[in-house]
């Protein structure tokens, strides 16, 4: 029983282990061939991860922006600490919601767009194909996907920083009765441009993470339909999980 | 004898403890189409994914143009796969581009040709494989046989010297395959390649190939011209020619 017990945590340690070593050297064959982009189909997935995930972002943040400040509007007022309601919607925004969420929310859309992609090309010989033909897959197919990823969501995240504050501007003035300077005049005063900017170097990472991983997990794709479900579904829990690891370090790092 | 082309010495290939290629030997003379032919599941597409580096053996030698591949990085097997060509058993087309896009790929790829050129080269290879006017058209508007002829366009548009075909006649029907077999008949005529073809049908092996190997259970059991294979007495030639259970006929 114990042996048996011993015997599978050992294999899910290995597991990992071995996945954690495949996603690393994907990383640093990625970044070695940074410098080979092909510029046109990096630009191509700059568009799709940028301008087609915007509206999704935006939809998020904005709500999340809305809520907050509701959660925080009407304490804070209860307290008669109003005029710090902006400043500390801005902070928690471009600190640690905007880029998290941002994150959370390109994993499950492009991520799994990208194993699910890549996963079908593997299963379908294509990657076999592109071998054949002398063209490296990384090369191909993950350098222009990891470039998207890192340079766009930057941009994502300056948008989501805008109109998550908007949101929060929105019920605090309209629900909890603050007026418009106090709620400007506390970003000014509490928020820093570091918190955008610390939040635009986090999500870069967001986005290395995402598709490097969805980028394995499409690579690492068995046989069939079933094999690029699972590969699919592995990605967006694995780039999830890695974001908020990841998060947490990079807070302790930027912020502390 | 003609040089050979590619040659298998002692090759052997097992997944785990299953022993998949059994140290085979094989020549590929240059200009010849060889048919490697067996039932399904005995190492034929194995055989040909080793040859063109997609796949490690376990033991023994490959050469292709008399040079070992043995340890061959990736620069050194891309610049033996510049020379080759291969038709996928499901095509393996790239679905995100088109018709003309994919028999365009490895021109622009490799070469310095300009647009107009391999605009040129690709109306060329579609009109050889009898599909002129379909540039435009995507992988998942054509037919299974269509496919095939584009992913034949594809590996000789950038007029390779070895062509290698995985099942290219598989899941067609017989008109189909008898076109697909007579491509294969003319790009050896009109391209001088080496071919290699890989397939359990008979028809399209005897048609297209100067030589054909049979394998059987990770062994090369016979090889030689189709009247030669027609005519073998080897018990396992003759219960897959003639359709019969070759496990039953080897025990007998």
């Amino acid at each position: 029983m114990l042996g048996n017990f011993c015997a599978a945590v050992g294999r899910a340690t290995l597991n990992a282990c071995q996945s954690t070593g495949r996603i690393m050297q994907l990383f640093l064959d990625t970044a070695a061939r940074l410098k080979q982009a092909n510029a046109k189909e990096t630009v191509r997935q700059m568009s799709r991860l940028g301008a087609d995930s915007l509206p999704i972002v935006l939809m998020t943040i904005l709500f999340t922006g809305m809520v907050f400040a509701l959660q925080t509007a009407t304490e804070f007022v209860r307290f008669g600490a109003a005029s710090s309601v902006g400043g500390i919607v801005a902070i928690a925004l471009g600190r640690e919601l905007v880029p998290v969420l941002t994150g959370v929310v390109v994993a499950g859309r492009i991520g799994a767009a990208i194993a699910a992609e890549i996963g079908t090309m593997k299963v379908t010989e294509q990657i076999d194909a592109l071998k054949v033909m002398a063209t490296n897959p990384i090369t191909y197919l993950v350098v222009p996907r990891f470039l998207a990823a890192v340079l766009m969501m930057p941009v994502l995240i300056v948008f989501a920083n805008g109109i998550g504050n908007i949101g929060g501007w929105v019920v605090a003035h309209y629900y909890a009765g603050i007026s418009n300077f106090t709620y400007i005049n506390s970003i000014k005063v509490f928020a820093d441009i570091f918190d955008v900017t610390g939040g635009m170097l986090k999500s870069m990472v967001f986005g290395a993470i995402i598709a490097i991983v969805a980028s394995h997990k499409g690579m690492s794709a068995r046989q069939g339909a079933e094999g690029v479900g699972l590969a699919t579904t592995e990605s967006v829990v694995l780039s999830i999980i890695l974001i908020f690891v990841a998060n947490y370090f990079l807070s302790a790092v930027l912020y502390v | 004898m003609a040089e050979a082309v590619i040659s298998l010495r002692k090759l052997n290939i097992t997944f785990g403890t299953r022993t998949v290629l059994n140290d085979i030997d094989l020549d590929v003379y240059k200009g010849e189409t060889l048919a490697i032919l067996g039932p399904s599941g005995t190492g034929k597409s194995t055989v040909l994914r080793t040859m063109i580096g997609l796949l490690e053996p376990t033991g023994g030698s490959i050469y292709i143009q008399g040079e070992d591949v043995a340890g061959l990085d990736e620069d050194g097997w891309n610049r033996l796969r510049m020379k080759m060509g291969m038709v996928f058993q499901y095509s393996a087309l790239f679905d995100f581009l088109t018709v003309g896009e994919n028999v365009a790929f490895g021109l622009r790829q490799h070469t310095d040709k300009s647009e107009d050129e391999i605009q040129g080269i690709v109306h060329e290879m579609l009109e050889l494989v009898g599909l002129p006017g379909t540039e435009k058209l995507y992988p998942a508007e054509l037919s299974g046989g269509m496919k095939k002829r584009v992913g034949l366009a594809r590996a000789i548009a950038v007029s390779p010297e070895i062509v290698l075909y995985d099942e290219p006649t598989a899941g067609l029907d017989p008109i189909m395959s008898r076109n697909i077999s007579r491509l294969i008949k003319k790009t050896q005529q009109q391209m001088h390649v080496t071919s290699v073809l890989v397939t359990h049908d008979m028809q399209s092996a005897f048609y297209a190939a100067d030589r054909v190997a049979m394998l059987y259970e990770g062994n090369i059991v016979a090889i030689g011209t189709a009247e030669e294979i027609h005519s073998s007495t080897n018990p396992i030639v003759k219960a897959f020619i003639e359709g019969r259970d070759i496990k039953e006929q080897v025990i007998k």
